[in-house]
């Protein structure tokens, strides 16, 4: 009996390239991608537009509505599903009466643009150390690949929130988690950039530039570099769904972005205390929280699928 | 066996020093100002010296990072004027906001997490395993679909969402289980079971999913090596060539991952710990964020730390030790 093995780790060969054309016809056809992308293809209109969009609302993220609250309970609004109004579309918030619609889209620019800025840089710097390091002599190699074990040996979430909680206030926040996001995790893009580096290395047209006289940046950036974009790409695609969950266990805790800013992890978090009286202010972040990543996971598996002919798993 | 071990061991403890030494530096260098955190509110300059001598303060840093290590292995005198403080070893210093040993707070936190992580792991493994060995020898296709929704989903789906989702429903709506306390092993084994079922679940629904996958692709692939068909060939029973001889082979790399994961569990559930209101190591450090209580961010990191590297070492070892296939280069 013959049972296909699906895992395969550790290739010697990158298999051969699709054109870009051929990748992205087949990432189209996957039902699960389009899908995603289209969900990802309107969150990021939504977060481009917010201001937009909250003008033909006509409300903004900091006006505090007292009146449409109850006060003598504590601040739950007033109507069905937490205030939903021809005037405020996704109703208010509890106890402050922002409004609700104007809050989450401008959320989804926090949680879109940490998330983006972070994978951003996360391959930035893992590809840059990973193929120095692969290209690199003994000690270069030793050197990187200790200072990668080290960054992968940190217990991720606890030294975000401990870093979090020194970094000076006039910095801005989004801007601070998109770096201490990255800054603690590059580790494995380093070490998937330094494999594939190393097994390209051996190849004969890398032979060929080196002997011809190629200088060491040359060599990295035309021979080497090409050669890690499908790898790279299909591991980015599973970073931004694992960072934008980063961002928002963050500001969920109350160290990642702070009100009055809005965050669909500091809504959320705030929405505990409230899901009795108010299940809307839980469901609406949450519900937005959850379709965008989704999409993104969606997307990565197709991006997987797709670019890789031989189903090489990453692990996330 | 002897050599791996001891070189593996050897860099554990070369990586937990640079961990230290990274924290300790980090926290207590600039931007923030240590003996006025220590000093605490309505400071005079007086006192700000004092407390500056008296915590080694106004020692060069890397002289403050050598004591602070000389006290974890043989504790800490803090002298200030005429009486003297024994802080025995391990020391980790006092919270500057209550005071208390930082050890004494990590000791109460500690079983917290450790009861989160052990179980929430045991019953992943359980529901993952489980669920991936179904899939596979059921050779349905449609249960192959269904877990990959279900693991891209559990991909997706952040833990406090979850943890959110099984408290509304079964705390607040149905009323099956009270809001979560934690009440320790040690006093009532059926409450300290009961009040953590639900922090067990949110974590296990989303770690099982990755054990469901790997147990399925180990599982297929140990299905196509050759002593599985010579074990067939023999006329072995169906059951008998899964139990003994597939299994042991599939499940070897989930052993090592989970060694790793009870560690991650058991220092990254900050999120399962607030949600569910239990007094872990996460909840003890997000306090200590909130009012700048380096002694506590410090001991707390270290501690994972410590927790996190020498699991991965242990995880190695395991793995060398039980998979004869692994050259120990």
């Amino acid at each position: 009996m013959t049972v296909p093995i699906e895992v395969a780790v550790g290739s010697d060969l990158p298999p051969p390239p699709l054109s870009r054309f051929a990748a992205w016809r087949r990432l189209r056809q996957d039902k699960a991608a389009a899908t995603g992308m289209v969900i990802i293809a309107v969150m990021v209109l939504v977060a481009v537009f917010a201001p937009v969009l909250t003008a033909l609302e006509g409300q903004d993220t900091t006006t505090q509505h007292s009146d449409l609250i109850d006060s003598a309970s504590g601040g739950t609004p007033i109507g069905s599903l937490g205030g939903v109004s021809g005037s405020h579309w996704l109703g208010v918030e509890p106890q402050t009466g922002r409004d609700l619609f104007a809050r989450l889209v401008f959320g989804a620019r926090i949680s879109l643009g940490v998330a983006l800025g972070a994978t951003l840089l996360q391959v930035l710097i893992g590809v840059g150390i990973g193929i120095a390091s692969g290209l690199g002599g003994r000690l270069v190699d030793g050197v990187l690949g200790r200072l990668t074990d080290l960054t992968l040996a940190f217990p991720y979430v606890m030294f975000a929130i401990a870093l979090m909680a020194i970094v000076p206030g006039s910095i801005p926040r989004p801007l601070i988690l998109a770096v201490v996001i990255a800054l603690l995790g590059w580790g494995s893009t380093a070490r998937l950039a330094r494999g594939q580096t190393l097994s390209l290395k051996t190849r004969d047209f890398v032979a060929a530039a080196k002997l011809s006289g190629a200088p060491p940046l040359r060599v990295a950036r035309r021979e080497i570099l090409p050669g890690l974009v499908t790898p790279i790409l299909t591991y980015a695609a599973l970073l931004v769904p694992a960072n934008m969950i980063s961002e928002a266990g963050l500001s969920f805790l109350g160290v990642g972005v702070r009100p009055p800013t809005p965050s669909w992890g500091e809504m959320l978090s705030h929405g505990t205390t409230w899901f009795r009286p108010d299940v809307m202010y839980v469901l609406v972040p949450g519900g937005a929280l959850f379709l965008t990543l989704l999409a993104f996971t969606l997307l990565a598996d197709g991006v997987r699928r797709t670019l890789d002919p031989k189903n090489v798993e990453v692990a996330p | 066996m002897i050599g791996y071990l001891a070189r593996r061991l050897i860099g554990a403890v070369v990586v937990l020093l640079a961990l230290s030494a990274i924290v300790y530096g980090l926290f207590y260098a600039a931007p923030s100002n240590p003996a006025l955190l220590a000093c605490g509110k309505g400071c005079t300059p007086d006192r700000l010296a004092v407390v500056k001598s008296s915590l080694g303060l106004d020692k060069p840093l890397v002289d403050q990072y050598l004591s602070f290590l000389h006290g974890i292995f043989f504790g800490h005198d803090y002298s200030s004027g005429p009486s003297v403080r024994k802080c025995p070893a391990p020391c980790l210093g006092y919270s500057f906001e209550t005071d208390q040993p930082v050890t004494s707070i990590l000791s109460s936190a500690l079983p917290v997490s450790a009861s989160l992580a052990l179980g929430a792991m045991a019953l992943s493994l359980l529901l993952g395993i489980g669920s991936g060995l179904v899939t596979v020898l059921s050779r349905r296709r449609w249960l192959d679909h269904a877990l990959n929704a279900v693991v891209l989903a559990g991909y997706a789906t952040p833990v406090f969402l979850v943890a959110l989702v099984l408290l509304i429903i079964f705390c607040s709506d149905l009323q099956w289980l009270p809001f979560p306390t934690y009440v320790p092993l040690t006093q009532n084994p059926a409450e300290w079971a009961r009040n953590l079922l639900l922090p067990w679940t949110a974590l296990a629904l989303i770690q099982a999913a990755a054990y469901a996958r790997m147990t399925r692709a180990q599982t297929l692939e140990t299905l196509g090596e050759d002593h599985v068909r010579t074990a067939r060939a023999y006329g072995l029973s169906e059951r008998r060539v899964i139990g003994r001889h597939v299994l042991r082979g599939a499940l070897t790399p989930l052993v090592t991952m989970a060694a790793i994961d009870l560690a991650q569990v058991m220092t990254s559930a900050v999120l399962t710990e607030t949600m569910f209101g239990l007094p872990g190591i996460g909840q003890t450090l997000v306090g200590a964020v909130g009012s700048t209580d380096l002694p506590v961010i410090v001991g707390v990191t270290v501690t994972a730390g410590t927790i996190y590297i020498l699991a991965n070492a242990f995880a190695d070892i395991l793995y060398a030790a039980i998979d004869p296939r692994v050259e120990l280069a």
